[in-house]
């Protein structure tokens, strides 16, 4: 049986798509020359900014793969964060630095979490979702923040950075911006693999009309729940990134605030894009940077820029650019 | 345990939960009538507070103080519905949040820049010592005072929506907002009205919990995310499920915090005991929201048929 493919999922024309390959290379040479280029300007605290950003572009764009693909709109997702955190943290006090073992610990860990998580959630939905998913969140929340043995409510510091060997050693601020270049490489073109699938087409079908799906056979369930775990494991992989970015983890990685955050991102940059998490995640943080070298009320006027972008750019940062870039295309 | 730690929690919790009802109410019905996630409802509760320590100052009345809060923050609440808010209805629930997300950091970093991080409020003097209600059970007199203030203001809460016209505007704008319209109801002006009176209650519970909780930037945060808990308990756009909701939240958080950690120690190991204590109790409410939701995915309560 065919999966059913709502007219909005269809690629793009060909020119449209050469233009897109072109600007993927174009992204990924500016991604590869700016820390070398930050090297030379002597601005290498710039490097780890980087860094920093591109591990929530991961985060969100784990989150944008459940909500905006999915649209299911999980208010929790920063327990997956916190997990995979925690179990990179946990692995390194307990002396196993390897990351070949604690990043994909990580994932398999969230993902498992995520199973039991989703199966109760997924019974629920609408706004019911939104708050089922933030209290499994919470739960975890409280717990974290009751593990002495790990810090509780003050944190866990880690001694080393995850090691990988061949020479890569991640306490090396060039080689961990380039090793999360590669994971945020590789999460967006799993991301574009899985939603050009059948399995992506489904998921599509479900989000525009679920009644539909399931009348036309799709075990809706049981495809939103594997959706759900694969973007539990790459939010997992995006909190292994975190520890090792900070040294530190506390359980305010699990908060609420952090889910809202990460969901505030996915919502600026475009939801259901394949760029609408990084975009997101960029302008979010890129903005509070620039704010908070002005003002130490920063928050105010980060404030009044989301507010303007909801009220003036509905479809979020990625959808402003496509509507440029094809009035560009139509004055040509 | 004893009987009266037994009694003086539960009246702990039921002064909580009753606070919490202020909130939910206005929350519940913003929620049910206009579908609209307000996340910033709990800057109101923020502003409420702020304002009421502020008039306190001015005034040297605590009394004075609370009943300019009153109908400032009510002001303050039905001035941002007409200018920002009412723009959102017809809008999705993601750039509700967004939006709602963009008020919170507004409102946060506004109160910061107009009066600190934060601001003193204590209980009058008369009511700062205790009460002997029972032989040997001494309640705080300012804890009876919140207990009272909320039970009446959840009585003439609900005689407003179910004895007056306007409460059966509202309930029918909640049970199907369509039909509502079609009947000739001005749904515009109605929710106005019942922002305002949301905001007037948030201002009420900001003002009476300030002196227990402290009056400071972020205190709204932390219980916005208890009311959502309690109306999604409760069923959203529920008057009467945001009551229970409320009180079964407020006595479970409660008796989570304070006495799941006596019968802990009574029964395991007291290092094991004093860790999971403070946890157990958090996870019980969103424990509790999660089976109640699992039982019954529309609440307790649903207000529509």
């Amino acid at each position: 049986m065919a999966a059913p493919v709502p007219p909005a999922a269809q690629s793009a024309a060909p020119p449209r798509r050469a233009a897109g390959v072109a600007g993927v290379a174009l992204l990924a040479v500016a991604a590869i020359v700016y820390p070398f280029a930050m090297k030379a300007l002597d601005a290498e605290f710039y490097v780890s900014v980087a860094s920093r950003m591109m591990v929530y572009a991961i985060a969100a764009t784990s989150l944008n793969l459940i909500l905006g693909y999915g649209g299911l709109v999980s208010f929790g997702h920063a327990a997956f964060l916190g997990i995979g955190a925690y179990t990179v943290g946990i692995l390194i006090t307990e002396g196993v630095t390897s990351g070949w073992i604690g990043i994909p610990a990580a994932m398999l860990l969230a993902a498992l979490v995520a199973v039991p998580i989703g199966a109760v959630s997924l019974r629920t939905r609408g706004v019911y979702f939104i708050m089922i998913t933030l209290a499994f969140a919470q739960m975890l929340f409280y717990l974290v923040n009751s593990i002495k043995a790990y810090g509780g409510d003050e944190g866990l510091n880690i001694r080393v950075r995850s090691a990988f060997g061949f020479g890569l050693n991640l306490k090396d601020d060039l080689t961990f911006y380039f090793v999360v270049l590669v994971c945020l490489a590789g999460t967006l073109l799993l991301v574009h693999r899985i939603m050009g699938s059948r399995f992506g087409r489904i998921v599509l079908a479900m989000r525009d009309d679920d009644v539909r799906a399931e009348a036309l056979g799709v075990p809706t369930f049981r495809y939103k729940l594997v959706l759900f775990v694969i973007g539990a494991a790459l939010g997992g992989l995006a909190g292994a990134l975190m520890v090792n970015q900070q040294n530190y983890v506390n359980p305010n990685v699990l908060h609420w605030t952090q889910s809202g955050t990460l969901m505030v991102m996915v919502i600026l940059g475009g939801v259901g894009s394949l760029w609408g998490g990084v975009v997101g995640a960029f302008a979010l943080l890129v903005l509070e940077e620039v704010v908070a070298a002005y003002t130490v009320h920063w928050q105010f006027w980060v404030g009044w820029v989301l507010l303007a972008i909801v009220l003036y750019a509905p479809k979020g940062l990625v959808g402003l650019l496509r509507r440029a870039a094809e009035r560009e295309g139509a004055a040509k | 345990m004893s009987g009266i730690l037994l009694l003086e929690q539960s009246l702990n919790g039921l002064q909580f939960g009753l606070m919490l009802f202020l909130l939910a109410a206005g929350l519940t019905l913003v929620f049910g009538i206009m579908d609209m996630i307000n996340l910033a409802h709990g800057s109101l509760y923020m502003v409420g507070a702020f304002l009421a320590a502020w008039f306190v100052q001015l005034t040297g009345s605590f009394v004075a103080g609370v009943l300019l809060a009153i109908p400032a923050t009510a002001a303050f609440g039905m001035a941002l519905e007409a200018a920002l808010l009412r723009s959102l209805y017809a809008r999705d629930h993601l750039s509700q949040v967004l939006a709602t997300f963009a008020l919170i950091l507004i409102i946060n970093e506004g109160v910061r820049m107009v009066w600190g991080s934060d601001l003193p409020l204590s209980a009058p003097a008369a009511l700062a010592g205790p009460v002997e209600l029972l032989p040997g059970l001494y309640y705080p007199a300012y804890r009876l005072l919140i207990i009272g203030v909320g039970l009446a203001l959840a009585l003439l809460l609900y005689v407003l929506v179910t004895r007056t016209r306007m409460g059966a505007l509202v309930r029918a704008g909640a049970s199907n907002r369509e039909m509502a319209m079609a009947m000739g109801i001005d749904i515009r002006r109605l929710f106005t009205a019942v922002f305002g009176i949301g905001a007037a209650l948030c201002a009420v519970a900001g003002a009476m919990l300030g002196p227990l909780l402290a009056v400071q930037v972020g205190m709204g945060e932390g219980i916005l995310i208890l009311a959502f808990v309690v109306i999604v308990i409760g069923g959203i756009g529920s008057i009467r499920g945001a009551l229970v909701g409320s009180l079964l939240v407020g006595l479970v958080d409660t008796a989570g915090r304070t006495l799941l950690p006596h019968l802990f120690r009574e029964f395991l190991p007291p290092q094991l005991a004093s860790a999971a204590g403070p946890a157990v109790g958090s996870i019980m409410i969103y424990l509790l929201m999660a089976v109640v939701l699992f039982v019954r995915p529309q609440g307790l309560f649903p207000a529509r048929g």
